[in-house]
């Protein structure tokens, strides 16, 4: 049975009209007019030029922009694509732009589009960021034809980003769900991905819709749920994505939605990551070096007197949170000069673990858990930074491999930190 | 009249062995209902002390910053100080139904107001506990909030909101007890306001160069200032 109570009377009677789908493209967008047009043409001329016998839908879910998004992406859709004129459709390319209510939340209009896939039963969904400026026609076929011609359930895609970007996944979501969960995906919390049908009607039954991890982060824990179900997952090298600049560099919003979710998987799926299963493959297509040097203006000072700040000041929350070795180590750490401050990837590492027993036993509000972490990740991206400051793309990608072992060689201390062994 | 005075004696010893008969049966009426009393009182502390282990009342308390004072005053756990209490109101209301059992004129009235009382101690213990609990949350999520957003002096501000939630509470919990409700109250908005007022001050004086220049920028006479050090910074890029 199709979740359609979410829908709108409007926007399922357009659903309808459409009929089934082969693919389906969803593009959530919320007052993003600067980008959202680019992008929905590169999606169009993307099906059309892959794809052009399938039956496809655009899905525009917007969380109420007041910018002139929607009617951007409905001029984009009927748009002539002059780019490319030699591109013909064989069948009418639909497009919807629906307004979601509640929102904006990324995961309020992951649902409506899960809805209006599992509805037109889609054999294929891609969901596109609508801030992806680099978006290629190619990206469509890149994430969806594993799932049409491999039988793939979900295709996470691989970019060439900035070496300072991206700066929590890489010193925390990546590493640590490579060692938790055993499967190498590049970027478990994606903006542009693809599943197919079957999993999306899944990640729509799934009971998270009301909860935290159903408004932020949902991306990262359906990625999360699709590894635990073990599903047969792929990546896609998509090419460059640089960083929107209307993409909110609020950390604490940040570490919600990517630690506090990854947390909160943790909790949920202890039985499937607690046991020792064997790990689980995700083949990358096309994949080339991840990393790209161009130069950046990042304030390292600033991140270090943030560290230290947050450690002094936050002690009484730590007390509650860290085992005593790790919090004299930091606290040491904290009282080092800037030149001389490093924060080690093993004592890193402890402390994250820490944090996510911390975190499994409720020791004060979870949320409050996650907020602790900020400061602690301030000091770590420093170091970081000072580490790879005139680092090669290649001497970026060993230390990031380097800092993924220890994730792995510390997951026993994890299991024991669980069970409040330490 | 010697006849008369030893009536007399024989009439007094008649009544006092009658009414210590009638006393006696009440005295062990009273010892039985304080021995199945302090029974009952002793079970409903192990009652009490196995749900709270279940509960994990101590953690709880931990939160709300009780468990750590009590430690520092070296006094017994959350769960040992509630246990105990329990124990001790449940004896003494059976000590006191005892006591209303001799049949002593004008106790029953001091008896009914005790039980009368009861209700009002244990909903000024829940306010209690349920206020320091708040207090230590929100005095946290303020630390929490202010180290994030860099603010000066986030353990200050966070000691200033528990503090005021702190007083706040313990008046509620005096006016449910009715122990010096008017005087805690006074008490309690004259603390209070003088709180306000000092912070008043202090962000008035300490702040109207910031206040005038946000006021000038707000109505557009000066430009935004430009802090040509951090003008040209990229933003950390976490996700």
């Amino acid at each position: 049975m199709p979740e359609t109570s979410t829908l709108s009377d409007d926007f399922v009677r357009e659903l309808i009209n459409v009929g089934e789908v082969d693919i389906l493209v969803g593009v959530p967008t919320y007052n993003d007019a600067r980008t959202v047009g680019q992008v929905v043409q590169a999606v169009r001329a993307g099906l059309l030029q892959y794809f052009p016998r399938e039956r496809a839908v655009i899905i525009n879910a917007d969380g109420g922009s007041r910018d002139g998004t929607q009617d951007l992406v409905r001029a984009a859709s009927i748009s002539d694509l002059s780019v490319t004129p030699d591109i013909h459709a064989l069948r009418t390319l639909h497009s919807i732009s629906t307004h979601y209510e509640g929102g904006p939340a990324s995961g309020l209009a992951l649902r409506s589009i899960l809805a209006a896939a599992d509805l037109l039963q889609a054999k294929a969904c891609a969901i596109v960021a609508p801030d992806s400026t680099t978006v290629e026609p190619i990206w469509i076929d890149r994430l969806l034809r594993p799932l049409l011609r491999d039988s793939r359930d979900l295709v996470l895609p691989v970019y060439r980003r900035h070496k300072f970007e991206g700066l929590l996944i890489r010193n925390l979501v990546y590493p640590m769900t490579r060692a938790i969960f055993k499967c190498s995906a590049h970027e478990p919390y994606p903006t542009d991905f693809a599943f197919s049908g079957p999993l999306g009607s899944r990640f729509l039954g799934q009971d998270i819709w009301t909860q935290d991890q159903g408004l932020h982060g949902t991306e990262l824990w359906i990625v999360l749920s699709a590894l635990v179900e073990r599903c047969k997952i792929t990546q896609s090298f998509l090419g460059v994505k640089t960083r929107s600049e209307s993409a909110p560099a609020d950390l604490v919003k940040a570490m919600r939605e990517s630690a506090g979710v990854l947390f909160a998987s943790l909790e949920t799926n202890f039985l499937a990551w607690s046991d020792s299963r064997d790990a689980l493959e995700a083949p990358c297509t096309g994949c080339e070096t991840t990393v790209s040097l161009e130069h950046s203006r990042l304030n390292r000072k600033r991140l270090h007197q943030m560290f230290a700040f947050g450690v002094s000041e936050l002690e009484p929350v730590f007390l509650s949170i860290l085992t005593p070795p790790t919090h004299d180590e930091l606290k040491r750490l904290a009282r080092l000069p800037e030149e001389k401050f490093l924060y080690p990837e093993e004592l890193w590492v402890r402390t994250v673990y820490e944090f996510a027993a911390a975190y499994h036993k409720a020791v004060i509000g979870r949320d409050h858990i996650v907020q602790a972490l900020v400061p602690l990740f301030r000091g770590r991206a420093f170091t970081f930074l000072t580490e790879n400051r005139d680092a090669s793309a290649e001497e970026v990608e060993t230390n990031i491999e380097s800092l993924c072992q220890a994730f792995e060689r510390q997951r026993p201390y994890l299991l024991e930190a669980w069970d409040g062994r330490k | 009249m010697w006849q008369n005075f030893i009536n007399e004696l024989r009439h007094t010893m008649d009544e006092m062995v009658r009414s210590f008969g009638r006393f006696l049966p009440r005295f062990l009426e009273m010892l039985v209902i304080v021995v199945v009393g302090w029974i009952i009182a002793w079970l409903l502390r192990a009652l009490v002390r196995s749900a709270l282990k279940l509960t994990r009342f101590d953690k709880l308390s931990e939160h709300t910053g009780a468990t750590p004072l009590l430690r520092g005053a070296a006094l017994p756990s959350p769960t040992e100080i509630l246990s105990r209490f329990v124990f001790w109101v449940a004896w003494l209301g059976f000590i006191l139904v005892g006591i209303s059992a001799l049949g002593i004129v004008g106790l029953e009235e001091h008896v009914s107001s005790f039980f009368g009382f009861l209700p009002r101690l244990f909903a000024g213990l829940f306010i209690l506990f349920f206020g320091l609990l708040a207090a230590s949350f929100f005095s946290r999520a303020v630390l929490l909030g202010g180290v994030n957003a860099d603010l000066p002096s986030p353990r200050l501000i966070s000691w200033a909101v528990r503090t005021m939630i702190i007083l706040f509470v313990v008046s509620m919990a005096f006016e449910e007890l009715g122990i010096g409700s008017h005087t805690v109250i006074v008490a309690f908005a004259l603390t209070f306001g003088s709180l306000m007022l000092g912070f008043a001050l202090a962000f008035g004086l300490g702040g109207k160069d910031l206040a005038k220049k946000y006021l000038e920028r707000r109505f557009g006479r000066e430009q935004p200032p430009s802090d040509t050090a951090h003008e040209h910074e990229d933003e950390l890029s976490p996700l």
